[in-house]
């Protein structure tokens, strides 16, 4: 049956203000009673919100639900500023043509190769830590440095840079931790900057991604604009920043807090991928939903036709809870043998740097589970500070001793 | 003459059905329980499903000259 959009009221969204790792329990009623429904989120037109599995997988994997056709929309959004390019905002074939260029670097063959090189800098980024002696920010000496040094070598930027382009990098997840002008500027910046290397790059080729991307544009079949090479590199640099660097002290939290599935996890490291996995889903690291799809025709979607024209956002936080794809889906289960969770999106943006965060996780656990036994908070759990004004949910600062 | 024809298989074992074939090339394979099906095994030649074959995170699908074998996409 179709309800007419009069049945429902438009609610504010995000439904509140993220409180640690803890999901809204609207999204759980809204699920069962009303799949899709009507919300405005601080910045853009009005949409639907949809929380169910099967309905976030066909918002993001139909091709009649669009991402290009959000240029030139009020987009719903919590940030000031709307992206309006870059891989993100566009479709197939053109988004396919732009995704291709750097896919091959991203497939789990190529991540494997990585694998040694990652452990090694988790090692030593432990034996520093541990030198140091407790108590440690895992957040600076850890989690940060692990997933930036790797995205670092694997583009070919210097991780001797990094006091320049890691605040930078902060303006692609901002909401309102930044002004808008900030924004700009430092979105400016990371251009600039990646600018710089690839001109470097013109005189002296390389054999890292930005040389292979120099030289996908230089080959001039009219594959990649200036712009977009710039665009992508600084996305994935980015990208590369605010995302495994969030999710490695989320999920020792996690872990912390659930002593049982630790303690299980340290029985068993052989349980490391399917925990990562289960944490994937179990943690909700986005404060809202995905990036708006416009429908480019009428659909029929929860129970309700969603018109032509009209944006919709994916709850990727309420599909990875749904009961109906997930068993006693609030349980943190380690073990969960099937776990198709949409924690890197789903469709043609499915995550690009979803097998690459899945190796720096599962090396992360392990090398923290393996070097310190005692892992544990160093101040009392309600003293942890966390973040706003992201677009994801994590610690600024996690003291741990061990 | 004959047309040339093209030979597409995804590998259910290594595909982790992101969805990605299915939106790039939507008229040549589609998820079922989260994995993806070519549609048809053989078909004319398509840059679509080439882009599809190259974009796959985990290399489970294969693109191979139906009459020789000889494999088209990925690339190695
Ligand atoms: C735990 C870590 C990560 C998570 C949870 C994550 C999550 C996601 C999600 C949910 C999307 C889809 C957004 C949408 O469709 O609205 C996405 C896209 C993307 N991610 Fe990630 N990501 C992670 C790590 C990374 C890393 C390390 C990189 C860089 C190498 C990266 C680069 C990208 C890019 C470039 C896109 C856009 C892809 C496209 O539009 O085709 N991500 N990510
Ligand atoms: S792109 Fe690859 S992994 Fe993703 S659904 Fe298609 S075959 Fe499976």
């Amino acid at each position: 049956m179709t309800e007419t959009r009069q049945d429902s009221t438009t609610r504010a969204y995000p439904f509140s203000a993220p409180d640690r790792l803890d999901l809204d329990p609207r999204y759980a009623q809204l699920r069962q009673h009303e799949p899709l429904t009507r919300v405005r989120l601080p910045f853009g037109e009005p949409a639907w919100l949809a929380t169910r599995y099967a309905d976030v997988r066909t918002v993001l994997g139909d091709p009649r639900f669009s991402r290009a056709a959000s240029v030139g929309r009020d987009e719903p959004r919590i940030t000031p500023l709307q992206m309006a390019s870059g891989i993100l905002s566009m479709d197939p074939p053109e988004h396919t043509r732009l995704r291709r260029l750097v896919a091959r670097a991203f497939t789990a063959r190529r991540v494997e190769d990585l694998r040694p090189r990652a452990r090694e800098i988790a090692d030593e980024l432990l034996d520093r830590m541990v030198a140091g002696g407790p108590p440690a920010d895992l957040v600076e000496a850890f989690a940060t440095p692990l997933p930036v040094t790797v995205i670092c070598e694997l583009l070919g930027v210097p991780v001797a840079d990094q006091g320049r382009f890691h605040v930078w990098s902060e303006a692609i997840v901002s909401t309102t931790s930044l002004s808008p002008d900030r924004i700009r500027e430092y979105i400016d910046n990371l251009y600039a900057y990646i600018g710089e290397l690839i001109a470097r790059r013109r005189r002296v080729p390389t054999d890292d991604l930005l040389g292979a991307l120099v030289r996908a544009r230089d080959s001039d079949d009219g594959r990649l604009t200036e712009t977009e090479m710039v665009q992508l590199a600084a996305g994935l640099l980015a990208a590369g920043h605010e995302t495994t660097v969030t999710q490695i002290p989320n999920f020792v939290y996690v872990l912390l807090t659930h002593p049982a599935e630790l303690a299980r996890l340290r029985a068993d490291p052989a349980l490391v991928p399917s925990a990562v996995e289960e944490l994937m889903r179990y943690v909700p690291l986005g404060v809202a939903s995905s990036f708006a799809r416009y429908a480019l025709e009428d659909v029929e979607l929860g129970g309700v036709l969603v018109r032509a024209g009209e944006p919709v956002i994916a709850s990727l936080s309420a599909a990875n809870r749904d009961p109906e794809v997930f068993d006693d889906p609030d349980r943190l289960d380690l073990t969960r043998a099937a776990n198709p969770h949409v924690g890197f999106g789903h469709g043609v943006h499915h995550c690009i740097g979803a097998q690459l965060a899945r190796m720096e996780l599962q090396v992360a656990v392990a090398a923290l589970l393996h070097r310190l036994p005692g892992l544990r908070l160093a101040v009392p759990e309600p003293e942890l500070e966390w973040k706003s004004g992201m677009l994801v949910r994590g610690l600024r600062k996690m003291p741990v001793a061990w | 003459m004959v047309s040339r024809r093209w030979r597409v298989t995804v590998d259910p074992r290594r595909c982790i059905g992101s969805g990605i074939c299915a939106g790039a090339a939507p008229g040549h394979f589609v998820l079922v329980d989260a994995v993806s099906i070519p549609l048809d095994e053989l078909i004319a030649p398509e840059d679509s499903v080439l882009d599809a074959a190259e974009s796959c995170p985990m290399e489970a699908i294969a693109v191979r000259d139906a009459a020789d074998g000889r494999v088209i996409a990925p690339e190695p």
